[in-house]
């Protein structure tokens, strides 16, 4: 069983599994149960300042999308941070870290910004013995119009100015949580880094209405016939997480910044693609609130059973996949598949001939029987047909050997090539 | 309670009537809303679908279930009510395990298709509790059409003759329309009188009226409606039963099996109704397992369907089969009767073993004997028809002189099924409309 034992920003835990900061991390009973259950960690759900907590609505705070089945695809909230007193999590957060030594215990901080806040919060966590703080600048909702969350997040200046701050006034290590909800997540993460964060964690929540009552016509979840936008997440923005910690990984400035990544994991699988894509670990919220904490034992024993078949240890897989994340320019454009349909495992249902036939190339030839076969001369290999049938590798892209001549476009395959190198390409010509 | 399945001869009451009453109860439970969903979403929305093709009516199959997918069973419904205005008995009746289901892809890829059948009768059911019919009548054309038969084939003709504004008359010799709906289904695969509520239902549709206790050949002719009438059509079935050829047949308690059936059917409280400790059924076919099984729910102790060829070639699906030993009742093939036995009454049916040959079925020499007490008959069902004008091969009609359209089990092509009962009393309204309408 390969060793899971996580060392992220300094921060020990038995495996790199925690909960990411929301409703299953809010009380002491919760993550006494997570932890039971094997979390590596946890991301203590967000306190505010000193004062009167802050209040939720009555009403239903969740929407959500299903797939078959009711399966839980995509959740969207509305609740803002702990509605406790921040002495009830103080203490809590404090009895809980001394006995669970071996666990990550971070708290999760959303005050205003200003200087004065953030250091009174600090000041204010420290006797906690908590492992790091993590300054919450995603939450989309709520939080947002109160010049807190996402709308300190949507601003470079201010994450720089509020994580200097952090580092200024606390020993603790600071991981910088990122709203999704900006145009491009690279200037987001520069200034944490610049600021002088440990660790960026993303993503948080994406701005959202899961969808319209069409009875009362109210944008969802729908408290007293009205809608505010929620935060989106689970399965449905892993894509949108996946490529956002890439990013980071990958760019010259913030290479090498750790990334705890959070985005719809919901197995062991989805888990090692983000630290593949770069993260030194990740949190996770929805598929713990869907099932319940024990999915922690699956992904747990499914990480290990993958490093080992793969001989790797843990440190192996964070950023292996990352230099293979490349510019469309970069692509080789004499790399040149075809589409192939296993007769064998055809069940005829015609899904990739209607899908080619009315939406992309006709490349698809529909034979007495229900045969279906592709035509090399037609097909641009755009992988269509292999996303639509429903039986997996009954169609596979398969690879033309280089001097093989492509029959659509009547040309061989030669060397590598890409955009930058083609003569199609204006921008080729006037660099040289 | 004084009998039970030991009780000798032929007798009521061998079950409790609770026993009864839960053995005739709906034996496919009907989908609830999310189950519906969960099977709607297995359908993968085939190009050119083979179910499609696969059904006699051609439902749009794909689409119906796309509709139930995204909560909207009411216009799932009318995508099969366009194609099969019957759709609601055939999601009952229908071997779909050989139709639509067999063609199914996920039975090709899974050994599990799309559950169509139960689906067709969520939506229709759905549909129909609103109690409202979906189609309107178009203009009077002033046309009559008769239509002889109001089973399967003669109800989808009338309905789809009143949708284009002809009027209808429906001519039935039963007390009641439906036919084998109504008479020949087995009872837990429609009930809760679902074969009369369907027909009521159909009729709101306006434009058929349905004369009963009306016989052809003996209360009308078909050269006197087509005097009467703009157009004919015949959809009266096959009225005749098949003989064993076995001496002794005529012994009392050998019966025909689609008598016990119908009788059955008509039976408010069954419990009054009497069967034999020992049943034997001869036939391979749906009528066979329908009335075996329904014996074995009464309370016969031995229920025994015996089979002259191959169990391979029983026209009885194998679903058909599997339900029938489920039930209790035991199959015997490659048995042929040889003689009822018996004073007065039944007591013992010989049977020769037989094996198929190159050169046909041949008896081995070996024979055995079956106890009985009741007999039933399920070796197929004739025309019982001498008209003139009308061209019988093979005991169906073949033609019909003009004016006149046929439909149904009495036509060539006829399958003994009700979907395709209905699909030909459909396209028969389609051509009788196209006829009338180019006359002008």
């Amino acid at each position: 069983m390969a060793d899971l034992t996580s060392n992220f920003i300094g921060i020990k835990s038995p495996n790199p599994f925690w909960l990411a900061s929301a409703p299953p991390t809010d009380k002491k009973y919760n993550v006494e149960r997570a932890f039971e259950a094997g979390w590596g960690g946890v991301v203590w759900k967000t306190l505010g300042s000193e004062g009167p907590p802050i209040v939720n609505v009555n009403g239903p705070r969740y929407g959500a999308i299903w797939g078959a089945d009711r399966r839980l695809l995509g959740l969207n909230n509305i609740e803002l941070i702990t509605d406790r007193p921040l002495e009830v999590n103080l203490r809590e957060i404090k009895e809980v870290k001394r006995k669970w030594r071996d666990r990550a215990m971070i708290i999760s901080l959303m005050v205003p910004c200003d200087e004065e806040s953030w250091k009174a919060i600090l000041g204010q966590i420290e006797d906690t013995e908590a492992d790091g703080v993590e300054l919450n600048f995603g939450c989309p909702h709520g939080m947002a119009e109160r010049g807190m969350g996402s709308a300190v997040g949507q601003v470079p200046e201010y994450i720089e100015m509020v994580t200097r701050w952090v580092k200024q006034y606390s020993r603790m290590p600071c991981i910088v949580k990122l709203t999704p909800n900006v145009t491009s997540i690279l200037p987001p993460a520069q200034a944490a880094h610049r600021g002088g964060a440990d660790a960026v964690s993303l993503i948080n929540t994406v701005k959202s209405i899961t969808n319209v009552d069409l009875d009362h016509f109210s944008p969802f979840p729908m408290i007293d016939g009205k809608g505010s936008h929620g935060g989106y997440c689970g399965p449905a923005v892993k894509p949108i997480a996946l490529n956002m910690v890439a990013e980071i990984a990958r760019h010259h400035e913030t290479r090498g910044l750790p990334i705890s990544g959070i985005g719809g994991v919901t197995t062991w699988r989805d888990a090692a693609e983000f630290m593949a894509l770069g993260a030194g670990n990740v949190q996770v919220c929805t598929a713990a609130m869907t099932y319940g904490f024990k999915i922690v034992q699956e992904m747990i024993s499914g990480l290990s059973q993958y490093l080992d078949e793969k001989d790797m240890a843990l440190s192996d897989l964070i950023g292996r996949a990352v230099p293979n994340f490349v510019e469309w320019q970069d692509l080789n454009l004499n790399y040149v598949t075809k589409a192939r349909i296993d007769p064998d495992a055809c069940i005829k249902c015609g899904r990739c001939y209607a899908a080619c036939e009315d939406t992309s190339h006709q490349a698809i030839a529909m034979k007495p029987g229900r045969v279906f076969e592709v035509l090399d001369d037609e097909c641009v290999a755009c992988n269509l047909c292999v996303n639509v049938c429903p039986v997996e590798n009954c169609i596979t892209m398969v690879e033309l050997p280089k001097g093989t001549v492509d029959p659509r476009t009547k040309t061989p395959v030669g060397d590598y090539a890409n955009w930058t190198q083609h003569p199609n390409n204006p921008g080729a010509h006037a660099a040289e | 309670m004084t009998n039970s399945p030991l009780t000798p001869g032929i007798v009521p009451a061998r079950l409790p009537a609770d026993n009864i009453a839960a053995n005739f109860a709906d034996h496919a439970a009907a989908l609830d809303p999310h189950e519906a969903r969960v099977a709607a979403d297995r359908c993968y929305f085939c190009h050119d679908a083979p179910c499609i093709t696969a059904c006699p009516t051609s439902i749009d199959i794909p689409l119906f279930i796309r509709q139930i997918a995204t909560g909207t069973p009411d216009a799932a419904a009318k995508t099969i009510w366009q194609a099969n205005i019957l759709g609601g008995m055939c999601a009952r009746v229908c071997p779909t395990e050989t139709l639509c289901e067999e063609a199914c892809v996920r039975e090709a890829a899974e050994g599990k298709p799309v559950e169509i059948g139960q689906l067709q009768r969520f939506a229709t059911d759905t549909a129909m509790a609103k109690g409202q019919h979906p189609f309107s009548r178009a203009p009077s054309t002033g046309k009559k059409v008769a239509v002889v038969g109001a089973g399967p084939a003669g109800l989808a003709c009338a309905h789809r003759l009143a949708m284009h504004g002809h009027d209808v008359v429906v001519f039935e010799r039963r007390p009641k329309a439906g036919g084998l709906n109504e008479y020949g289904i087995a009872s837990y695969k429609a009930t809760e009188n679902f074969a009369q509520r369907e027909v009521d239902w159909l009729l709101q549709i306006g434009g058929i009226e349905i004369r009963t206790g009306v016989s052809l050949g003996r209360d009308i002719s078909v050269d006197g409606l087509r005097a009467d009438y703009d157009a004919v059509f015949l959809g009266i079935g096959l009225g005749g039963v098949n003989a064993l050829r076995a001496p002794g047949e005529d012994k009392a308690g050998v019966q025909d099996a689609v008598d016990f059936i119908s009788v059955l059917r008509q039976t408010a409280d069954l419990t009054t109704l009497p069967v034999g400790r020992n049943v034997v059924v001869i036939g391979g076919g749906m009528t066979a397992v329908d009335a075996a099984v329904q014996s074995k729910l009464l309370g016969a102790e031995n229920v025994t369907i015996v089979y002259r060829r191959e169990q391979e070639k029983m026209s009885a699906s194998g679903y058909e089969q599997d339900h029938a030993t489920n039930a209790g009742v035991r199959i015997i093939c490659n048995a042929a009767p040889l003689a009822v036995h018996g004073n007065g009454s039944v007591r013992e049916v010989e049977f020769a073993y037989t094996i198929d040959t190159p050169e046909g079925l041949k008896q081995t020499g070996e024979t055995f004997r079956l106890k009985a007490d009741q007999v039933f008959k399920a070796i197929g069902q004739t025309l019982t028809l001498a008209e003139t004008g009308l061209v019988v091969e093979q005991g169906k009609i073949a033609a019909a002189p003009a004016g006149v359209w046929v439909g149904g089990d009495c036509a060539t092509g006829g399958e003994d099924l009700t979907v395709t009962a209905v699909a030909q009393g459909r396209d028969a309204a389609e051509a009788i409309h196209a006829s009338l309408m180019a006359k002008g």
